[in-house]
């Protein structure tokens, strides 16, 4: 659902509060709505200080992993002996998020003024956001924006650039990410050594989520207990999320709400339910690169970091992919092994071959020349692709194969045994 | 240096390394070879094919030998069931799209995919033959080296050779996934100086050298321990000998000289030790021409032409030959007013990059400094003009000298030019490829070359032929091997006193 729209009435909208508002784009319209007031306020305090807000507020990052952003501040060296560096990732590309987009497109300014604040958290005097290639309305309603806050002199000493991505999945791995910034091509780093050491032109760097910055400047403004009580289950999940929703549901879309919402109430209130006469089959929970829910595991499942693994998968980037009752789920997993197959970087074999054949042996069992011992092989393979490469982007093309093989073996074993029509793959 | 030394275990074998090292060095020194293809000690770790994989006890998952600094207590496995499965799994997935062209393959033999398959990898693939396999042609990269990209395994060491160590950046990795491959850059060659080293890096057989493509294979191949003559750096050198036919030269690990590497001028200077045109007899005149002979009455002619003999005695020696031989060619000349010289063929001077104190030098000659620590100079123009008057002249192995004396000519040579028919004596000796010896590079380091494949008819190595003739007329013994020779060397001249051939090894003084 696009933007202006009245938010639901269970949705708690603090990110998305101005989503649709044209006027918060501009330096003034977001001066008006209370803007840059935070990083104001935290240009005037102690690094740390900021770093200890945060940390109290609990939030946590909101590009996948859920990192704990305080401590991931706190991680870069006190005594500043290089330069510093921030990085916004802005390379919004996991299949099923499309929740940073909107930050960028409707609060430009609420993401700049949170990286400011990180950047002074981490004496950082460089702010690079890199933001994904195709995103070409955010990257015009960002380049507007830093053009009138740098010209109102809301930074400060602090420098922000846009950097824009050339269509690579993986350049939304950090440090794909800053080897792009660094002109080089986009391949992940070993680690050690971790970002924090040596990041960016391997100097001390710490990166955020779009999403994660966005919200610095209500923590700072609100106060750390405020975010903190916005919290529906876990204590070590806190704030609000922005839940991006596509598939088979009636108003698919973005919806923020507390973290601990239950995806059924998400799923089934705010997006309005399955189409008419369906019913729910499967849900990714947390983009492409996490474990496919079943029907019960999604209907039981409380959207939190700790919730979403309790069923067995991850909150990750937040992209609520759902499935109902009319879905192929063989040919729904093999066209995410394409991807991941298509965006692998070629740096670890298992990433680069395994990506490439688990998509072959998909597309033949759909084909209808599968072969019963394909299902082993593929499992085997997804072992072989699991924890042992640079990134995680072989983990992701291995999980929903094994959660699919696993929740919906059936559905392979008729492609296998002729019980159901081919289809192409093409 | 005081480094403390970090103990840990592999495989069971307690080893104490300095700080820093990686796993797949200190396993080395626990005599475990981890197996692994991106990884090389002269290049920056990449950790991408993941075939070091090994069990850390304590860690969370398999870490990967290669980029994974060494703890105090750390425990290592590199044979327990989930190492040897993780990197079965890279074999695999390394083998899907390989051609599996071994017969036809230069590398088979000496070829990494097939070692560690051998050793650890699954009999028999699952990738169903109704797949496709990634195609994509040969390509010529440059003047030495083809690129065979169906076989590579995207190890990336050719890249990084190209970009750290020679600097010239003409090769990356082209494309993702399952696409790509190496590529070179549209208006790049790979013709560096030292570009023939990818053809060594490559551990499978995607980069070929065109010179030694089709020559051989490499369980044919006989291997010496030998040093470059392209130049004066003295490179440390394999020799491959094939039925005793020098067919390739390769570099020969050596930190303080060369590191892993060698220029393609040393890399390619190695057709003249098997020319055909070889003096295979000695030969004495009789009668106003050149009769064969055998050793016994050659170096009897030669004894009787020196002995007692005095007055003025030139020597225009090659600085290609040995210091042993040198050191004799002069001690033959005690009784006579001597005066030897060398010249050198002077190159471009191209230097590796990435590497300090290594370059093809522009001296063009792997024993200059040899000869000038055994007295020899190099004003050849007056050696020349003194050679006119001098009773005695020796040419030691430079055919292309136009030399004219009034006096006798003794020829020590490996072939035999138009101009050294006036000799009273012609002496065939052996190449480098055919004896043992030393050359000194240009840091005054001694090192030994060895034999690779015999000398043809009866040539002799310069130093015994000297040695011999130094015995019958001086006496003091007769000198049986090289190892004799140099310790008559290391004994009368002050450069080598100390040095010995057990001492010197493989890799030059310790």
């Amino acid at each position: 659902m696009g933007y202006p729209h009245k938010p639901h009435p269970k949705e708690t909208v603090v990110l998305s509060k101005h989503f649709g508002e044209a006027d918060a784009r501009t330096h003034k319209g977001w001066v008006k709505r209370g803007g840059y007031e935070s990083l104001a306020q935290a240009l005037t305090m102690e690094p740390a200080r900021v770093i200890d807000i945060v940390k109290e507020s609990g939030l946590r990052g909101r590009g996948g992993a859920g990192f704990p952003t305080g401590l991931k501040w706190s991680f870069m060296p006190k005594e500043k002996k290089k330069p510093h560096y921030l990085c916004v990732n802005a390379d919004e590309s996991e299949p099923g998020t499309f929740k940073d987009r909107e930050i960028m497109r409707w609060t430009p300014h609420a993401l700049l003024e949170g990286a400011a604040i990180a950047a002074h958290a981490i004496q950082a005097e460089v702010v690079y956001i890199y933001i994904r290639g195709e995103f070409t309305e955010p990257w015009a309603v960002m380049e507007k924006a830093l053009a009138e806050a740098t010209a109102a002199g809301v930074f400060g000493v602090i420098k922000l650039y846009l950097h824009r991505g050339a269509g690579a999945y993986i350049c939304g791995e950090e440090t794909a990410l800053m080897n792009s910034i660094e002109g080089k091509r986009g391949n992940p780093r070993i680690k050690p050594p971790f970002p924090a050491a040596a990041g960016v032109f391997g100097m001390p760097t710490t990166i955020n989520n779009v999403e994660t910055l966005a919200a610095v400047p209500l923590v700072l403004k609100k106060g750390a207990a405020w975010y903190k009580g916005l919290s529906l289950s876990s204590p070590k999940s806190t704030g609000t999320k922005l839940f991006s929703v596509c598939g088979h549901v009636q108003k698919p879309g973005n919806y923020e709400v507390t973290m601990g919402f239950p995806l059924k109430d998400l799923l089934y209130d705010l997006c309005g339910g399955m189409p008419p006469g369906r019913t729910l089959k499967a849900c990714i929970p947390g983009g492409s690169s996490v474990p496919i829910l079943n029907r019960e595991e999604t209907e039981g499942c409380l959207l939190d970091y700790e919730g979403v693994v309790e069923k067995g998968s991850m909150l990750g980037s937040g992209g609520v992919i759902v499935f109902d009752d009319s879905t192929d789920m063989v040919y729904q997993i093999m066209r995410l092994a394409r991807f991941y197959a298509h965006e692998s970087c070629a740096q670890c074999t298992q990433c680069r071959e395994g990506t490439a054949w688990t998509t072959k042996i998909l597309e033949r069992i759909l084909s209808g020349q599968g072969k019963t011992a394909d299902l082993d092989l593929l499992l085997d393979l997804a072992d072989n692709m699991t924890g042992k490469t640079i990134c995680v982007l072989s983990d992701s093309c291995a999980a929903p194969v094994v959660s699919g093989i696993k929740k919906f073996k059936k559905e392979f074993e008729d492609y296998i045994a002729g019980r159901r029509k081919p289809v192409s793959v093409a | 240096m005081a480094d403390e030394l970090v103990n840990l275990t592999i495989d069971g074998v307690p080893v104490g390394v300095p700080k820093g090292t990686l796993v797949i060095e200190a396993a080395k020194q626990a005599g475990v070879l981890v197996p692994h293809y991106c990884y090389h000690p002269g290049l920056p770790v990449a950790g991408v094919c993941r075939m070091c994989l090994v069990d850390i006890e304590k860690a969370p998952k398999l870490q990967i030998a290669c980029a994974t600094q060494v703890a105090e207590g750390m425990v290592v496995r590199t044979q327990s069931p989930q190492a040897k499965s993780g990197r079965m799994g890279v074999l695999e997935l390394l083998l899907i799209n390989h051609p599996l062209d071994c017969p036809i393959c230069d590398q088979a033999g000496e070829c990494e995919l097939q070692d560690f398959t051998f050793q650890e990898g699954r009999p028999a693939t699952r990738y169903s033959p109704d797949y496709a396999k990634r195609f994509n042609p040969v390509e010529d990269f440059g003047p030495d080296v083809l690129y065979v990209p169906n076989r590579c395994i995207l190890c990336t060491r050719c890249v990084r050779f190209m970009e750290d160590v020679a600097q010239e950046p003409v090769l990356n990795v082209s494309e993702r996934g399952d696409r790509a491959f190496i590529g070179i850059h549209s208006e790049g060659r790979l013709d560096h100086p030292w570009a023939g080293n990818v053809v060594d890096l490559c551990p499978v057989g995607s980069l070929l050298s065109k010179d030694f493509l089709h020559k051989a294979r490499a369980w044919e191949l006989d291997k010496a321990a030998s040093i470059c003559t392209g130049c004066s750096q003295g490179c440390n050198v394999t020799l491959d000998t094939r039925e005793n036919v020098v067919v390739r030269v390769r570099p020969r690990p050596n930190l303080d000289v060369n590191r892993y590497f060698i220029c393609d001028h040393g890399r390619m200077n190695y057709r003249w030790m098997n020319r055909g045109d070889r003096i295979e007899a000695p030969l004495v005149r009789r009668d106003g021409e050149l009769h064969a002979t055998d050793w016994d009455e050659a170096l009897d002619v030669v004894a009787s032409r020196l002995r007692g003999a005095g007055g003025a005695a030139v020597a225009l020696v090659s600085p290609r030959v040995s210091t042993e031989a040198l050191f004799f060619a002069r001690e033959l000349f005690r009784g006579h007013e001597w005066s030897g010289a060398f010249q050198v063929v002077m190159g471009e001077e191209a230097p590796l990059a990435g590497v300090p104190n290594l370059a093809l030098r522009a001296e063009r000659a792997p024993n200059g400094r040899g000869a000038e620590l055994l007295g020899y100079h190099r004003d050849y123009a007056s050696a020349l003009a003194a050679a006119e008057t001098a009773a005695v002249v020796l040419v030691l192995d430079e055919p292309d000298i136009a030399v004219r004396t009034a006096g006798k000519l003794v020829y020590v040579g490996t072939v035999l030019p138009e101009r050294a028919r006036d000799a009273e004596v012609v002496l065939p000796i052996a190449n480098v490829a055919e004896e043992e010896g030393t050359f000194v590079n240009r840091d005054g380091r001694v090192q030994r070359y060895f034999q690779a494949k015999p000398a043809p008819g009866m040539a002799r190595p310069a130093w015994w032929v000297f040695a011999e003739l130094v015995a019958t007329l001086q006496g003091g013994g007769h000198v049986a091997t090289a190892a004799d020779a140099f310790d008559r060397l290391a004994a009368s001249i002050e450069a080598f006193r100390g040095l010995s051939y057990p001492q010197l090894g493989f890799a030059g003084p310790r």
